[in-house]
Protein backbone atom coordinates (compact mmCIF):
# COMPACT_ATOMS: atom_id res chain seq x y z
CA UNK A 1 0.00 0.00 0.00
CA UNK A 2 3.00 2.36 0.81
CA UNK A 3 4.09 2.17 -2.70
CA UNK A 4 1.37 4.18 -4.22
CA UNK A 5 1.85 6.82 -2.41
CA UNK A 6 4.01 9.13 -4.58
CA UNK A 7 6.12 12.28 -2.63
CA UNK A 8 7.14 9.65 0.25
CA UNK A 9 9.01 11.64 2.62
CA UNK A 10 12.46 9.75 3.45
CA UNK A 11 14.18 10.99 6.91
CA UNK A 12 17.64 12.37 5.99
CA UNK A 13 19.65 15.29 6.63
CA UNK A 14 22.13 17.56 4.19
CA UNK A 15 22.06 20.33 2.36
CA UNK A 16 18.98 20.31 1.18
CA UNK A 17 17.03 19.42 3.74
CA UNK A 18 18.25 21.76 5.75
CA UNK A 19 16.84 24.69 2.72
CA UNK A 20 13.47 26.69 4.10
CA UNK A 21 10.48 24.56 2.41
CA UNK A 22 9.06 28.25 1.63
CA UNK A 23 11.99 28.19 -0.82
CA UNK A 24 12.40 24.45 -1.73
CA UNK A 25 8.32 24.72 -2.86
CA UNK A 26 8.59 27.85 -4.81
CA UNK A 27 12.47 27.10 -6.75
CA UNK A 28 10.82 23.49 -7.17
CA UNK A 29 7.82 24.60 -9.45
CA UNK A 30 10.15 27.83 -10.96
CA UNK A 31 12.52 25.02 -12.35
CA UNK A 32 9.44 23.15 -13.63
CA UNK A 33 8.90 26.70 -15.46
CA UNK A 34 11.86 27.34 -16.78
CA UNK A 35 12.49 23.47 -18.18
CA UNK A 36 10.16 24.81 -20.71
CA UNK A 37 12.81 27.12 -21.94
CA UNK A 38 15.43 24.05 -23.03
CA UNK A 39 15.18 23.72 -26.56
CA UNK A 40 19.00 22.28 -27.50
CA UNK A 41 20.84 19.00 -26.49
CA UNK A 42 23.14 21.68 -24.60
CA UNK A 43 20.03 23.54 -22.62
CA UNK A 44 19.04 20.11 -21.74
CA UNK A 45 22.34 18.82 -20.96
CA UNK A 46 22.85 21.75 -18.98
CA UNK A 47 19.69 21.51 -16.64
CA UNK A 48 20.31 17.39 -16.28
CA UNK A 49 23.62 18.32 -14.84
CA UNK A 50 22.08 20.78 -12.37
CA UNK A 51 19.51 18.05 -11.39
CA UNK A 52 22.31 15.58 -10.69
CA UNK A 53 23.86 17.94 -9.17
CA UNK A 54 20.99 18.59 -6.96
CA UNK A 55 20.20 14.96 -6.33
CA UNK A 56 24.07 14.94 -5.36
CA UNK A 57 24.02 17.06 -2.39
CA UNK A 58 20.91 15.72 -0.80
CA UNK A 59 23.01 12.68 -0.65
CA UNK A 60 19.94 10.58 -0.95
CA UNK A 61 20.36 7.46 -2.72
CA UNK A 62 19.49 7.52 -6.26
CA UNK A 63 17.12 4.52 -6.71
CA UNK A 64 14.81 6.54 -4.79
CA UNK A 65 14.37 9.04 -7.45
CA UNK A 66 14.27 6.41 -10.28
CA UNK A 67 11.39 5.05 -8.37
CA UNK A 68 9.38 8.36 -8.42
CA UNK A 69 9.74 7.76 -12.33
CA UNK A 70 7.76 4.40 -12.38
CA UNK A 71 4.24 5.83 -11.32
CA UNK A 72 4.07 7.75 -14.23
CA UNK A 73 6.35 5.22 -16.76
CA UNK A 74 3.47 4.84 -19.07
CA UNK A 75 2.42 7.64 -19.10
CA UNK A 76 6.14 8.90 -20.05
CA UNK A 77 5.95 6.12 -22.67
CA UNK A 78 2.82 7.05 -24.45
CA UNK A 79 4.06 10.80 -25.05
CA UNK A 80 6.94 9.68 -26.17
CA UNK A 81 5.58 6.87 -28.74
CA UNK A 82 3.32 9.79 -29.83
CA UNK A 83 5.80 12.51 -30.15
CA UNK A 84 7.93 9.74 -31.99
CA UNK A 85 5.46 8.63 -34.38
CA UNK A 86 3.33 11.22 -34.95
CA UNK A 87 5.45 14.39 -35.79
CA UNK A 88 4.90 15.17 -39.38
CA UNK A 89 8.13 15.63 -41.19
CA UNK A 90 9.54 16.14 -44.74
CA UNK A 91 12.19 13.85 -44.79
CA UNK A 92 10.84 10.46 -43.04
CA UNK A 93 12.99 7.82 -42.40
CA UNK A 94 10.91 5.38 -41.79
CA UNK A 95 6.49 5.46 -42.37
CA UNK A 96 3.70 2.90 -42.37
CA UNK A 97 0.51 4.77 -42.74
CA UNK A 98 -0.19 7.65 -40.57
CA UNK A 99 2.81 6.43 -38.77
CA UNK A 100 6.40 8.36 -39.63
CA UNK A 101 9.84 8.38 -37.84
CA UNK A 102 12.10 11.19 -38.75
CA UNK A 103 15.00 12.38 -37.20
CA UNK A 104 12.90 15.68 -36.00
CA UNK A 105 10.49 13.43 -34.20
CA UNK A 106 13.52 10.94 -32.45
CA UNK A 107 15.22 14.05 -31.28
CA UNK A 108 11.64 16.09 -30.08
CA UNK A 109 10.68 12.61 -28.36
CA UNK A 110 13.91 12.63 -26.89
CA UNK A 111 13.56 16.41 -25.47
CA UNK A 112 9.98 15.27 -24.04
CA UNK A 113 11.73 11.97 -22.27
CA UNK A 114 14.57 14.20 -20.56
CA UNK A 115 11.79 16.81 -20.15
CA UNK A 116 9.88 14.05 -18.02
CA UNK A 117 13.14 12.79 -16.01
CA UNK A 118 13.54 16.31 -15.14
CA UNK A 119 10.50 17.16 -13.85
CA UNK A 120 10.31 14.50 -12.06
CA UNK A 121 13.34 14.25 -10.35
CA UNK A 122 13.15 17.84 -8.85
CA UNK A 123 9.80 17.53 -7.52
CA UNK A 124 10.62 14.00 -6.39
CA UNK A 125 13.61 15.52 -4.56
CA UNK A 126 11.29 18.40 -2.75
CA UNK A 127 9.09 15.87 -1.37
CA UNK A 128 11.64 13.43 -0.59
CA UNK A 129 13.36 15.51 1.54
CA UNK A 130 10.54 18.06 2.72
CA UNK A 131 8.06 17.00 5.32
CA UNK A 132 4.47 17.00 3.71
CA UNK A 133 3.84 19.14 7.01
CA UNK A 134 6.75 21.89 6.20
CA UNK A 135 5.09 21.96 2.52
CA UNK A 136 1.55 22.70 3.75
CA UNK A 137 3.34 25.00 6.16
CA UNK A 138 5.22 27.08 3.44
CA UNK A 139 1.53 27.13 1.34
CA UNK A 140 0.45 28.89 4.31
CA UNK A 141 3.37 31.14 4.21
CA UNK A 142 2.79 31.64 0.46
CA UNK A 143 -0.82 32.04 0.31
CA UNK A 144 -0.66 34.96 3.21
CA UNK A 145 -0.93 38.12 1.53
CA UNK A 146 -4.41 36.73 0.50
CA UNK A 147 -5.89 37.44 3.71
CA UNK A 148 -5.97 40.89 2.40
CA UNK A 149 -9.00 39.61 0.36
CA UNK A 150 -10.55 37.38 3.11
CA UNK A 151 -9.66 34.71 1.70
CA UNK A 152 -9.06 31.92 4.28
CA UNK A 153 -5.41 31.14 4.55
CA UNK A 154 -5.39 29.62 8.28
CA UNK A 155 -8.40 27.00 7.33
CA UNK A 156 -6.89 26.45 4.00
CA UNK A 157 -3.58 25.44 5.35
CA UNK A 158 -6.04 23.25 8.63
CA UNK A 159 -7.24 21.11 6.12
CA UNK A 160 -4.16 21.05 4.04
CA UNK A 161 -2.47 19.55 6.99
CA UNK A 162 -5.33 17.62 8.43
CA UNK A 163 -5.66 15.63 4.83
CA UNK A 164 -1.91 15.25 5.10
CA UNK A 165 -2.47 13.73 8.22
CA UNK A 166 -5.44 11.38 7.53
CA UNK A 167 -3.41 9.57 4.64
CA UNK A 168 -1.22 7.24 6.66
CA UNK A 169 -4.40 7.04 8.55
CA UNK A 170 -6.23 6.07 5.88
CA UNK A 171 -3.31 3.74 4.25
CA UNK A 172 -3.17 2.09 7.59
CA UNK A 173 -6.55 1.57 7.96
CA UNK A 174 -7.07 0.61 4.28
CA UNK A 175 -4.42 -1.94 5.34
CA UNK A 176 -5.90 -3.28 7.97
CA UNK A 177 -9.45 -3.61 6.73
CA UNK A 178 -7.82 -5.92 3.31
CA UNK A 179 -6.17 -7.80 6.03
CA UNK A 180 -9.39 -8.78 7.76
CA UNK A 181 -10.97 -9.31 4.97
CA UNK A 182 -8.13 -11.39 3.56
CA UNK A 183 -8.60 -13.34 6.19
CA UNK A 184 -12.24 -13.79 5.82
CA UNK A 185 -11.45 -15.11 2.05
CA UNK A 186 -11.69 -12.32 -0.39
CA UNK A 187 -9.30 -12.76 -2.93
CA UNK A 188 -8.42 -9.00 -4.05
CA UNK A 189 -7.52 -8.58 -8.26
CA UNK A 190 -8.74 -12.22 -8.96
CA UNK A 191 -12.00 -13.41 -11.60
CA UNK A 192 -13.21 -11.57 -13.80
CA UNK A 193 -13.59 -7.23 -14.09
CA UNK A 194 -16.65 -7.19 -12.27
CA UNK A 195 -15.85 -9.41 -9.41
CA UNK A 196 -13.05 -7.11 -9.01
CA UNK A 197 -14.70 -4.50 -8.68
CA UNK A 198 -17.11 -5.95 -6.50
CA UNK A 199 -14.50 -7.22 -4.16
CA UNK A 200 -13.31 -3.73 -3.45
CA UNK A 201 -16.58 -3.16 -1.91
CA UNK A 202 -16.28 -4.75 1.36
CA UNK A 203 -13.00 -1.99 1.63
CA UNK A 204 -14.89 0.61 0.86
CA UNK A 205 -17.75 1.04 3.33
CA UNK A 206 -15.84 0.04 6.55
CA UNK A 207 -13.44 2.84 5.13
CA UNK A 208 -16.40 5.67 4.56
CA UNK A 209 -17.44 4.70 8.15
CA UNK A 210 -14.04 4.87 9.77
CA UNK A 211 -12.95 7.79 7.89
CA UNK A 212 -16.08 9.58 9.36
CA UNK A 213 -16.01 7.99 12.60
CA UNK A 214 -11.69 9.75 12.84
CA UNK A 215 -12.94 12.81 11.60
CA UNK A 216 -15.51 13.13 13.79
CA UNK A 217 -13.32 12.24 16.91
CA UNK A 218 -10.54 14.41 16.03
CA UNK A 219 -12.89 17.61 15.40
CA UNK A 220 -14.19 16.52 19.04
CA UNK A 221 -10.50 16.30 20.11
CA UNK A 222 -9.68 19.66 18.44
CA UNK A 223 -12.25 21.69 20.08
CA UNK A 224 -12.16 19.89 23.96
CA UNK A 225 -8.44 21.37 24.07
CA UNK A 226 -9.80 25.13 23.02
CA UNK A 227 -8.54 25.23 19.22
CA UNK A 228 -10.48 28.51 18.01
CA UNK A 229 -9.10 29.32 14.37
CA UNK A 230 -8.47 32.90 13.14
CA UNK A 231 -5.82 35.27 14.16
CA UNK A 232 -3.18 35.32 16.34
CA UNK A 233 -1.95 31.58 16.46
CA UNK A 234 1.52 31.27 17.12
CA UNK A 235 3.33 28.69 15.00
CA UNK A 236 5.09 25.26 16.44
CA UNK A 237 7.04 24.73 13.49
CA UNK A 238 8.80 28.56 12.42
CA UNK A 239 10.35 28.89 9.59
CA UNK A 240 13.11 30.30 9.23
CA UNK A 241 14.84 32.27 6.21
CA UNK A 242 18.70 32.09 6.19
CA UNK A 243 21.72 33.05 3.96
CA UNK A 244 21.66 29.64 2.01
CA UNK A 245 18.60 30.25 1.35
CA UNK A 246 19.21 32.86 -0.25
CA UNK A 247 22.44 31.41 -1.79
CA UNK A 248 20.03 28.37 -3.42
CA UNK A 249 18.15 31.91 -5.41
CA UNK A 250 20.74 33.35 -6.69
CA UNK A 251 21.95 29.98 -8.09
CA UNK A 252 18.84 29.49 -9.58
CA UNK A 253 18.78 33.43 -10.97
CA UNK A 254 22.76 32.17 -12.46
CA UNK A 255 20.84 28.66 -14.07
CA UNK A 256 18.28 30.81 -15.41
CA UNK A 257 20.76 33.23 -17.24
CA UNK A 258 23.18 30.56 -18.19
CA UNK A 259 20.02 28.77 -19.59
CA UNK A 260 18.89 31.49 -21.57
CA UNK A 261 22.37 32.33 -23.38
CA UNK A 262 22.88 28.22 -24.08
CA UNK A 263 19.06 27.73 -25.51
CA UNK A 264 18.57 28.54 -29.53
CA UNK A 265 16.74 31.11 -30.32
CA UNK B 1 -3.98 -28.21 13.28
CA UNK B 2 -0.50 -27.94 14.82
CA UNK B 3 1.62 -24.48 13.97
CA UNK B 4 5.51 -24.29 13.78
CA UNK B 5 7.79 -21.42 12.90
CA UNK B 6 11.42 -21.82 12.38
CA UNK B 7 13.56 -19.33 12.06
CA UNK B 8 11.27 -16.78 11.12
CA UNK B 9 11.95 -13.21 10.10
CA UNK B 10 9.94 -10.57 9.13
CA UNK B 11 11.21 -7.12 7.77
CA UNK B 12 8.87 -4.25 6.98
CA UNK B 13 10.34 -2.20 4.23
CA UNK B 14 12.66 -4.31 3.44
CA UNK B 15 15.50 -2.78 0.94
CA UNK B 16 14.81 0.50 2.04
CA UNK B 17 16.23 2.64 5.13
CA UNK B 18 13.08 2.38 6.81
CA UNK B 19 13.26 -1.08 7.11
CA UNK B 20 12.65 -2.28 9.96
CA UNK B 21 12.83 -5.89 12.26
CA UNK B 22 9.15 -6.81 12.72
CA UNK B 23 10.59 -10.43 13.87
CA UNK B 24 14.01 -11.43 14.48
CA UNK B 25 14.57 -15.12 14.35
CA UNK B 26 11.28 -16.56 15.83
CA UNK B 27 11.06 -20.63 16.43
CA UNK B 28 7.72 -21.45 18.00
CA UNK B 29 5.49 -24.81 18.12
CA UNK B 30 1.47 -23.82 19.00
CA UNK B 31 0.10 -27.31 19.60
CA UNK B 32 -3.07 -28.45 18.39
CA UNK B 33 -6.13 -28.16 20.01
CA UNK B 34 -4.40 -26.08 22.68
CA UNK B 35 -5.12 -22.58 24.20
CA UNK B 36 -2.08 -20.33 23.11
CA UNK B 37 -1.89 -17.00 24.61
CA UNK B 38 0.61 -14.81 23.28
CA UNK B 39 2.23 -11.41 25.37
CA UNK B 40 4.46 -8.64 24.95
CA UNK B 41 4.50 -4.60 24.84
CA UNK B 42 2.75 -3.09 22.19
CA UNK B 43 5.10 -3.24 18.69
CA UNK B 44 6.86 -6.26 20.29
CA UNK B 45 5.87 -8.10 16.73
CA UNK B 46 2.74 -10.57 18.25
CA UNK B 47 0.34 -9.39 15.33
CA UNK B 48 3.27 -9.45 12.84
CA UNK B 49 3.44 -13.26 14.14
CA UNK B 50 0.11 -14.32 13.87
CA UNK B 51 -0.44 -12.37 10.40
CA UNK B 52 2.19 -15.32 8.77
CA UNK B 53 -0.10 -18.02 10.05
CA UNK B 54 -2.40 -17.34 7.42
CA UNK B 55 -0.25 -15.84 5.09
CA UNK B 56 -1.29 -12.21 5.25
CA UNK B 57 2.43 -11.69 5.74
CA UNK B 58 5.36 -13.71 4.02
CA UNK B 59 8.71 -14.62 6.15
CA UNK B 60 11.42 -12.89 4.38
CA UNK B 61 13.62 -15.89 5.83
CA UNK B 62 12.32 -19.09 7.13
CA UNK B 63 9.23 -20.76 7.41
CA UNK B 64 5.75 -21.40 8.91
CA UNK B 65 4.37 -24.99 8.72
CA UNK B 66 0.60 -24.61 9.36
CA UNK B 67 -0.62 -28.10 9.10
CA UNK B 68 0.42 -29.15 5.52
CA UNK B 69 0.70 -26.06 4.29
CA UNK B 70 4.49 -24.83 3.91
CA UNK B 71 4.66 -20.81 3.81
CA UNK B 72 8.07 -19.15 2.82
CA UNK B 73 9.49 -15.74 1.09
CA UNK B 74 8.14 -17.59 -2.27
CA UNK B 75 4.66 -18.70 -1.27
CA UNK B 76 2.60 -17.38 -4.18
CA UNK B 77 -0.61 -15.02 -3.06
CA UNK B 78 -2.88 -17.43 -4.98
CA UNK B 79 -4.45 -20.30 -3.48
CA UNK B 80 -4.51 -19.60 -0.35
CA UNK B 81 -8.32 -19.81 0.45
CA UNK B 82 -7.89 -23.08 2.16
CA UNK B 83 -5.54 -22.09 4.50
CA UNK B 84 -7.53 -18.84 5.36
CA UNK B 85 -10.74 -21.60 6.01
CA UNK B 86 -8.83 -23.29 8.38
CA UNK B 87 -7.09 -20.40 10.29
CA UNK B 88 -9.79 -18.04 10.79
CA UNK B 89 -8.63 -14.61 12.90
CA UNK B 90 -10.16 -11.85 14.96
CA UNK B 91 -8.58 -8.67 14.57
CA UNK B 92 -8.15 -6.12 16.77
CA UNK B 93 -11.40 -4.00 16.44
CA UNK B 94 -13.00 -5.92 14.07
CA UNK B 95 -16.22 -4.33 13.99
CA UNK B 96 -14.33 -2.05 11.74
CA UNK B 97 -14.55 -4.87 8.98
CA UNK B 98 -18.56 -5.23 8.79
CA UNK B 99 -20.46 -3.71 5.74
CA UNK B 100 -23.20 -5.47 4.95
CA UNK B 101 -26.88 -4.30 5.13
CA UNK B 102 -27.80 -6.97 7.77
CA UNK B 103 -26.15 -8.55 10.26
CA UNK B 104 -26.94 -12.16 8.53
CA UNK B 105 -25.70 -11.12 5.30
CA UNK B 106 -22.57 -10.18 7.08
CA UNK B 107 -21.97 -13.34 9.12
CA UNK B 108 -22.67 -15.07 5.85
CA UNK B 109 -19.97 -13.43 3.90
CA UNK B 110 -16.87 -15.41 5.07
CA UNK B 111 -18.42 -18.60 4.85
CA UNK B 112 -19.99 -17.43 1.28
CA UNK B 113 -16.15 -16.50 0.22
CA UNK B 114 -15.06 -19.98 1.54
CA UNK B 115 -17.38 -22.32 -0.97
CA UNK B 116 -20.54 -22.63 1.66
CA UNK B 117 -23.71 -22.75 -0.16
CA UNK B 118 -26.31 -20.15 0.51
CA UNK B 119 -28.32 -21.83 2.80
CA UNK B 120 -25.58 -23.55 4.56
CA UNK B 121 -24.30 -19.82 5.51
CA UNK B 122 -27.65 -18.91 6.45
CA UNK B 123 -27.30 -21.96 8.61
CA UNK B 124 -24.00 -20.70 9.94
CA UNK B 125 -25.46 -17.45 10.56
CA UNK B 126 -28.06 -18.71 12.42
CA UNK B 127 -25.92 -20.54 14.83
CA UNK B 128 -23.11 -17.88 15.21
CA UNK B 129 -25.35 -14.97 16.20
CA UNK B 130 -26.87 -16.96 19.47
CA UNK B 131 -23.16 -18.37 20.04
CA UNK B 132 -21.82 -15.09 20.23
CA UNK B 133 -24.27 -14.15 22.42
CA UNK B 134 -27.24 -11.96 20.31
CA UNK B 135 -31.02 -13.36 19.51
CA UNK B 136 -32.03 -13.82 16.25
CA UNK B 137 -33.55 -10.93 15.90
CA UNK B 138 -30.19 -8.88 15.50
CA UNK B 139 -29.95 -10.91 12.34
CA UNK B 140 -32.06 -8.84 9.60
CA UNK B 141 -30.36 -5.05 11.64
CA UNK B 142 -28.09 -3.36 10.22
CA UNK B 143 -24.65 -3.90 11.90
CA UNK B 144 -24.24 0.09 11.95
CA UNK B 145 -27.19 0.29 13.82
CA UNK B 146 -25.48 -1.99 16.71
CA UNK B 147 -23.56 -0.60 20.00
CA UNK B 148 -20.14 -0.83 19.84
CA UNK B 149 -20.34 -4.42 21.76
CA UNK B 150 -22.33 -5.88 19.86
CA UNK B 151 -20.73 -4.79 16.41
CA UNK B 152 -18.15 -7.01 18.10
CA UNK B 153 -19.69 -9.84 18.68
CA UNK B 154 -21.28 -9.82 15.06
CA UNK B 155 -17.85 -9.83 13.91
CA UNK B 156 -16.83 -12.41 15.70
CA UNK B 157 -19.62 -15.03 14.39
CA UNK B 158 -18.55 -13.62 11.44
CA UNK B 159 -15.47 -15.40 11.68
CA UNK B 160 -16.89 -18.10 13.72
CA UNK B 161 -19.09 -19.22 10.93
CA UNK B 162 -16.32 -20.53 8.71
CA UNK B 163 -16.00 -23.12 11.08
CA UNK B 164 -11.92 -22.60 10.95
CA UNK B 165 -10.17 -25.30 12.80
CA UNK B 166 -7.56 -22.31 14.35
CA UNK B 167 -8.97 -19.48 15.51
CA UNK B 168 -6.31 -16.57 15.88
CA UNK B 169 -7.69 -13.97 18.69
CA UNK B 170 -6.05 -10.48 18.40
CA UNK B 171 -6.77 -8.75 21.49
CA UNK B 172 -10.58 -9.53 21.13
CA UNK B 173 -11.97 -8.20 23.96
CA UNK B 174 -10.01 -4.78 24.32
CA UNK B 175 -12.75 -2.02 24.69
CA UNK B 176 -15.72 -4.12 25.98
CA UNK B 177 -17.18 -4.39 29.69
CA UNK B 178 -15.86 -6.97 32.26
CA UNK B 179 -18.93 -9.32 31.81
CA UNK B 180 -18.97 -9.04 28.10
CA UNK B 181 -15.18 -9.95 28.70
CA UNK B 182 -16.08 -12.93 30.58
CA UNK B 183 -18.59 -13.93 28.14
CA UNK B 184 -16.67 -13.73 24.92
CA UNK B 185 -13.47 -15.84 26.50
CA UNK B 186 -15.81 -18.52 27.62
CA UNK B 187 -16.78 -18.61 24.29
CA UNK B 188 -13.25 -19.08 22.79
CA UNK B 189 -12.08 -21.39 26.14
CA UNK B 190 -15.73 -23.71 25.29
CA UNK B 191 -14.84 -23.58 20.91
CA UNK B 192 -10.97 -25.10 22.21
CA UNK B 193 -12.75 -27.94 24.18
CA UNK B 194 -14.83 -28.77 20.89
CA UNK B 195 -11.24 -29.37 19.53
CA UNK B 196 -10.58 -25.67 17.67
CA UNK B 197 -6.62 -24.36 18.27
CA UNK B 198 -7.32 -21.43 19.90
CA UNK B 199 -4.46 -18.10 19.61
CA UNK B 200 -4.85 -15.37 22.32
CA UNK B 201 -3.16 -12.02 21.82
CA UNK B 202 -3.66 -10.51 24.74
CA UNK B 203 -2.28 -7.98 27.39
CA UNK B 204 -4.35 -8.97 30.70
CA UNK B 205 -2.57 -11.35 32.47
CA UNK B 206 -5.60 -12.61 33.98
CA UNK B 207 -7.06 -13.82 30.79
CA UNK B 208 -3.44 -15.56 29.95
CA UNK B 209 -3.65 -17.36 33.59
CA UNK B 210 -7.39 -18.29 33.51
CA UNK B 211 -7.72 -19.90 29.90
CA UNK B 212 -4.62 -20.29 28.34
CA UNK B 213 -2.43 -23.98 28.42
CA UNK B 214 0.65 -22.36 27.15
CA UNK B 215 2.09 -19.01 26.47
CA UNK B 216 4.67 -16.98 24.80
CA UNK B 217 6.14 -13.96 25.35
CA UNK B 218 7.59 -11.68 22.92
CA UNK B 219 9.74 -8.71 22.80
CA UNK B 220 11.22 -6.48 20.27
CA UNK B 221 10.32 -8.77 17.45
CA UNK B 222 12.12 -12.18 19.36
CA UNK B 223 10.55 -14.59 20.86
CA UNK B 224 11.73 -14.65 25.26
CA UNK B 225 9.96 -17.13 26.48
CA UNK B 226 6.92 -19.75 25.68
CA UNK B 227 5.86 -22.62 28.06
CA UNK B 228 3.29 -23.40 30.47
CA UNK B 229 1.84 -20.24 31.96
CA UNK B 230 2.95 -21.48 35.79
CA UNK B 231 6.28 -21.56 34.33
CA UNK B 232 6.06 -18.73 32.70
CA UNK B 233 5.13 -16.26 35.23
CA UNK B 234 7.37 -17.85 37.61
CA UNK B 235 10.68 -16.98 35.99
CA UNK B 236 12.28 -13.83 37.93
CA UNK B 237 14.15 -13.04 34.84
CA UNK B 238 11.48 -12.02 32.52
CA UNK B 239 9.80 -9.62 35.21
CA UNK B 240 12.78 -8.40 36.45
CA UNK B 241 13.10 -7.24 32.94
CA UNK B 242 9.86 -5.90 32.75
CA UNK B 243 8.63 -7.65 29.62
CA UNK B 244 6.14 -9.67 31.96
CA UNK B 245 3.62 -8.48 34.42
CA UNK B 246 1.83 -11.09 36.94
CA UNK B 247 -2.06 -11.86 37.13
CA UNK B 248 -3.86 -10.55 40.08
CA UNK B 249 -3.19 -13.88 42.04
CA UNK B 250 0.27 -13.87 42.05
CA UNK B 251 0.46 -10.21 43.11
CA UNK B 252 -1.59 -11.32 45.86
CA UNK B 253 0.74 -13.89 46.68
CA UNK B 254 3.95 -11.88 46.65
CA UNK B 255 2.23 -9.68 48.90
CA UNK B 256 1.33 -12.56 51.20
CA UNK B 257 4.97 -14.24 50.78
CA UNK B 258 6.05 -10.83 52.44
CA UNK B 259 4.46 -12.07 55.36
CA UNK B 260 3.95 -15.02 57.16
CA UNK B 261 3.24 -17.15 53.59
CA UNK B 262 5.62 -18.99 51.66
CA UNK B 263 5.29 -20.33 48.06
CA UNK B 264 7.67 -22.33 46.14
CA UNK B 265 5.86 -21.46 43.08
CA UNK B 266 3.30 -18.13 42.34
CA UNK B 267 -0.06 -19.64 42.31
CA UNK B 268 -1.76 -17.80 38.72
CA UNK B 269 -5.27 -18.19 39.36
CA UNK B 270 -7.91 -17.48 41.97
CA UNK B 271 -8.21 -21.36 42.34
CA UNK B 272 -4.67 -22.10 42.81
CA UNK B 273 -4.75 -19.15 45.15
CA UNK B 274 -7.21 -20.58 47.71
CA UNK B 275 -6.04 -24.23 47.34
CA UNK B 276 -2.44 -22.82 48.53
CA UNK B 277 -4.04 -20.63 51.13
CA UNK B 278 -5.76 -22.89 52.48
CA UNK B 279 -3.46 -25.82 52.59
CA UNK B 280 -1.37 -23.42 54.62
CA UNK B 281 -3.34 -21.95 56.99
CA UNK B 282 -4.72 -25.72 57.86
CA UNK B 283 -1.06 -27.50 57.58
CA UNK B 284 0.22 -25.47 60.23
Amino acid sequence: MNKLIMGRYLPGDSLIYQLDPRGKFLLTFYFVGIVFFANNVASYVFLMAFVLFAVYLSKINFGFFIKGLRPIFWLILFTVLLQLFFTPSSHPIWHWGFLTLSKESMVIASYIFVRFVLIIFISTLLTLTTTPIEISDSIESILKPLKKVNFPVTQVALMLSIALRFVPLLVDETTKIMDAQRARGVDFGEGGLIKRIKSFVPILIPLFVSSFSIAYDLAIAMESRGYKDGEGRSKYRVLKWSKRDNVTVLVMLAVTIILLFIRSY
Amino acid sequence: MEITFEHVTHSYDANSPMANLGLDDVSLKINDKKFTAIVGQTGSGKSTLVRHINALLKPTAGKIIVGDRVITSETNNKNLKPLRKKVGMVFQFPESQLFEETVEKDIMFGPMNFGFSESEAKDAAHKMIELVGLNQDYLQKSPFDLSGGQMRRVAIAGVLASNPETIILDEPTAGLDPVGRHEIMDLFKSLQTKGKTIILITHNMDDVANYADEMAVMSQGKLVASGLPSDVFNSQKLLEDDLLTLPQSAQFAQSLAKKYFQFDKLPITIDELSAEIKQQVNGD
